[in-house]
């Protein structure tokens, strides 16, 4: 059962997240990103991490791709205000997509030796585990990241308020 | 054993879908009569004794209605943005403890669809997937108003949802848990949680407000500037659809309010007279209920005495009054546990 709730997620968010390339309208665009995201939430959940689930639905399908929505509608971008790229840069694209796919398939291509070395724990997505993890022993990269996310916060804030003026 | 626990879920869950929606649909021919009365009118009394038979009249209504689809709409986002807006108000019922379990020879029954440990952060979840129901059926209208109530209403409900989950945060702190079915349990007595979080039910229950998309935040169907909001295309069934989830959403608030702040099912002194525990839990469903309908008379009430927002104030009370405040709410909660020691 499991295994099949699996491989259908799975292919729901690689279908997904191929028509987030190939739509032409980005609105579409931006609503089968937001079928990937549940797919992979849905993944979380397989993998009993239900705090994960929650928090990836509410900050990325709820809040990031709304905003992302938002932005598009405003603009309301389509077909023929999209502006046409010169073929260099869509070389530039194509070489730089095809690196990036090797690197990915390096770096995928030494995981089965890996698999079976350290079995989950089953209860390790839980919010109270997870907690005790993140306050106890990654206590200090945990409070480095929220230093970085308050920096980018008040900078974000600070370029709203200049645009202003 | 397995079957027989599919088979009360599955009928715990039509129950609760069923009720959901009665009490919707009832929700308003309350609220005329509420309007009715609050500018001392009669409001609906033709069908049927006192005008109950309202609330079929008006759906009968929306269902005969002619159904126009625009013709330069994209037809299948079109239909999806009623659909969402009606499936995620469905959705968050599913974790509201209800009452406390009834046990029957020896089985326990609980009155709560799910008692899933994140019960909190399901509920925002669906919520937040809530405002697409609003942002696709606006953008696929072709409207320039549908657009910009679609636009207003991400805009409104992003920012309150902040300042709605910071003011959880506080609760969490004092309960230690997010799980509804707990959070209800700890509040027997008088220890319900508005007593210990009053600031924090304040922010909560104005966010509820514009989360609803109720006045005084009912920006995005705004009569005088956008014809009819996001929902301007929308005709029939589907434009009832939309107005329907508001109702059910309303419904949906009120019932997380009372579990979170007032106590749930729970009432003070209740278990000095009534020993027996189903009687006991049949009796916190009367006085859950009993809470929601007072929450949802309070809905309408605010509704018919404070006007409209502007836009530029909606905001300007997000971001610049009610997060700092959540935020300080947070602090101050941080230091009573510190203090008291709770």
């Amino acid at each position: 059962m499991t295994l099949y709730i699996f491989y259908f997620l799975s292919f729901l968010a690689v279908l997904s997240a191929f028509m987030v390339v190939y739509s032409k309208n980005p609105v579409h665009s931006v609503l089968y990103l937001i079928v990937t995201f549940f797919s992979i939430a849905g993944h979380y959940i397989l993998l009993n991490a239900q705090f994960l689930a929650a928090v990836h639905i509410i900050v990325y399908a709820g809040a990031i791709m709304v905003l992302f929505l938002y932005v598009i509608m405003m603009f309301n971008l389509n077909k023929e205000a999209e502006p046409h790229k010169d073929a260099y840069i869509k070389l530039a694209a194509t070489i730089a997509g095809g690196i990036f796919m090797i690197v990915l398939i390096g770096s995928l291509k030494g995981v089965e030796h890996i698999e079976n070395l350290n079995t989950p724990n089953q209860s390790a997505g839980l919010i109270k585990n997870l907690g005790n993890v993140l306050y106890r022993d990654y206590m200090l990269p945990f409070e480095m990241a929220s230093i970085l996310f308050l920096s980018a916060m008040v900078g974000a804030v600070f370029l709203g308020k200049n645009e202003l003026k | 054993m397995v079957s027989g626990y599919l088979i009360y879920k599955a009928i715990i869950v039509v129950i609760v879908f069923l009720v959901g929606l009665g009490i919707a649909a009832y929700s308003t021919y309350a609220e005329r009569k509420v309007a009715a009365f609050l500018q001392d009118r009669l409001g609906p009394n033709k069908a049927g004794p006192y005008g109950l038979l309202q609330p079929i009249a008006d759906g009968v209504k929306m269902f005969m209605k002619e159904e126009i689809i625009p013709d330069v709409s994209n037809k299948f986002l079109f239909i999806l943005g009623p659909s969402i807006a009606m499936l995620t108000a469905c959705m968050t019922g599913a974790v509201i403890p209800w009452s406390t379990p009834l046990v029957i020879n020896g089985v326990s029954y609980p009155l709560q669809i799910t008692d899933i440990n994140i019960g909190i952060l399901y509920v925002f979840g669906v919520v937040s997937i809530g405002v697409y129901g609003i942002m696709i059926g606006g953008w696929a209208s072709n409207n320039k108003f549908s657009l910009l109530g679609a636009l207003r209403a991400s805009a409104q409900m992003i920012s309150y949802e902040i300042a709605m989950g910071l003011s959880i945060i506080a609760l969490v702190m004092l309960t230690g848990t997010i799980s509804l079915q707990e959070i209800a349990a700890q509040q027997s007595g008088w220890h319900w949680n508005v007593f210990y979080q009053p600031l924090g039910f304040i922010i909560f229950i104005t966010c509820a407000f514009a989360e609803c998309n109720r006045t005084p935040f009912d920006l995005p169907e705004c009569e005088t500037e956008l014809v009819g909001g996001y929902h301007t295309e929308y005709s029939s069934m589907k434009l009832g659809f939309y107005l329907f989830a508001e109702y059910i959403n309303m419904f949906i608030s009120a019932a997380i309010i009372s579990t979170l702040y007032f106590g749930g099912y729970n009432m003070p002194l209740i278990g000095r007279f009534v020993t027996d525990p189903n009687i006991l839990s049949i009796l916190g469903l009367v006085f859950f209920f009993g809470k929601i309908f007072f929450f949802i008379f309070f809905f309408m009430w605010i509704r018919w005495t404070v006007p409209r927002f502007r836009y530029d104030q909606l905001m300007h009370l997000g971001w610049r009054i009610f997060i700092p405040l959540s935020i300080l709410n947070i602090v101050l909660t941080g230091l009573g546990i510190l203090v008291f020691n709770k």
